[in-house]
């Protein structure tokens, strides 16, 4: 029987159920493990990348040709016909033709739906504007995994922007799969949405909403780091919460053994260089995990049995 | 007693009675009337034995479908809807708030796809307590009801 993936277009994280989780997680595992460059081979992946990215469109070519598959595709909506005026529907028509998956990003919420309803082939989506990241939450459950040995409840805090942060929202909903208890520190203005924290409510999972980051550190398993942007503050409110919201080495020297230190990247000083150095620092790995998560969606995606 | 009656029977069309007061050009526009090129008639803020005040719109020679007296669940959920054929009650819509919307009200999301796309824009339709929430298929935002309707 086919795996329950196969063939099929990855948009949103809320379509997995928790066995299509698992499924994902316990195949990136096995990659990184028993590394295998035979599973896309002779597949060609269309890497349509409408807004630019660094790490996602580098992982993810990096994924394909690891598995012994090839690319082809723009990493930036500039030079495309888009330019000219065409919607995304012909472009991803034309695309899917050529290909036997597209991976794409788009700046514009729902870009990724709405080019599954026009695609012949599986699309997976890399980011829709402030939308959804499914393959950043694959990877950040990877992760936990890994460093936790179970995703069954797991305590987790997440800090900094949470209002804005799709990474943060994703993983939210995911976990909440998975009966986890959360911790949220963020500025006022930049707190958890109210939809999610009654999504949250609907489905009895304990958050707890915090000001100090040191309240924290000593409960959680995994403290998730998100940046705070300075552009959404004026210049004497951002000088006022930014100290609030920065990770130094000396205040992990509380924290649980086990606990690790995520961020999804790219850092600006939200977490200290110092804290790279401490047990606790797992973002590098987190960003390099990247791979064998993608790699596992392509392999579930495009072949029947993994 | 003289008995005068507010809006003309109807020989053939739709009777959308029971409107809260104040939601009648809202439910005209919902479902664009005025462009049939049918006699439509309005009444707003006429008495009601049990509202007090209520909107009326006679629409003749148009038939709401099942599907579209759903929609009108959205504004008005306790409304009645009369088929009129000969002057007769033929058929009474029960109203059932619909799963989904499509096409009628624009994504109030300003960055979603669906607004430079040849899509028709689609809603899914939940009830949360006293509110109705409408997500988005393609910008998976949720919004009030109201804040949707609003946007057309």
């Amino acid at each position: 029987m086919a795996n329950p993936l196969y063939r099929k277009h990855i948009i949103s994280i809320a379509d997995f159920s928790r066995e299509e989780l698992e499924l994902v997680v316990d195949t990136a595992a096995r990659l990184k493990r028993q590394p295998r460059n035979d599973l896309l081979a002779g597949r060609l992946i269309g890497s349509c990348f409408f807004e630019p990215s660094t790490r996602t469109r580098l992982s993810f070519e990096t994924a394909v040709q690891r598995l012994g598959g090839s690319v082809i595709g723009f990493a930036d909506g500039g030079n495309t016909s888009a330019k000219k005026g065409e919607t995304l529907a012909d472009s991803i028509k034309i695309i899917g033709s050529y290909t036997d998956a597209v991976v794409m990003r788009h700046p514009r919420e729902g870009a990724a739906r709405l080019a599954s309803e026009f695609s012949a082939v599986p699309v997976i989506n890399g980011g829709d504007g402030s939308n959804q990241h499914p393959t950043q939450t694959l990877l950040d459950l990877f992760t936990l995994r890994e460093t936790q040995g179970t995703l069954e409840n797991l305590t987790v805090a997440f800090v900094g922007d949470l209002k804005y942060g799709r990474t943060v929202h994703s993983l939210v909903q995911a976990l909440s799969l998975f009966n986890a208890r959360f911790y949220f520190v963020s500025p006022e203005q930049l707190a958890m949405p109210d939809y999610l924290c009654e999504e949250l409510n609907e489905r009895g999972i304990q958050y707890t909403l915090a000001d100090s980051l040191d309240d924290v550190i000593p409960q959680v398993d995994i403290l998730y780091m998100t940046r705070v942007q300075r552009e959404r503050f004026d210049e004497a409110e951002f000088k006022k919460i930014q100290g609030q919201y920065i990770l130094k080495a000396e205040m992990l020297k509380n924290a649980r053994t086990n606990m690790k230190v995520l961020h999804p990247l790219p850092r600006v000083d939200e977490i200290e260089v110092a804290v790279d150095a401490t047990p606790h620092a797992y973002y590098f790995e987190q960003a390099k995990n990247g791979v064998f998560a993608r790699q596992a969606l392509l392999s579930l995606v495009l072949n029947e049995t993994v | 007693m003289e008995y005068t009656r507010t809006v003309e029977a109807l020989k053939e069309g739709t009777v959308i009675d029971h409107i809260p007061a104040g939601q009648g050009l809202k439910i005209l526009r919902l479902f664009r009337f005025a462009d049939t090129g049918e006699r439509v008639t309005v009444g707003l803020n006429l008495s009601s034995r049990h509202m007090g005040s209520k909107d009326i719109i006679k629409v003749e020679n148009v038939a709401l479908t099942a599907a579209q007296a759903n929609e009108l669940a959205l504004f008005a959920p306790k409304a009645t809807v009369n088929l009129i054929s000969n002057f007769e009650v033929v058929k009474k819509h029960k109203l059932e708030l619909p799963e989904a919307i499509e096409g009628i009200f624009a994504c109030p999301n300003s960055n979603c796809i669906s607004h430079t796309e040849p899509v028709e824009s689609h809603f899914y339709v939940r009830p949360q307590g006293t509110d109705t929430k409408m997500k988005c298929k393609y910008c998976e935002k949720v919004f009030s009801k109201d804040i949707v309707a609003e946007v057309r």
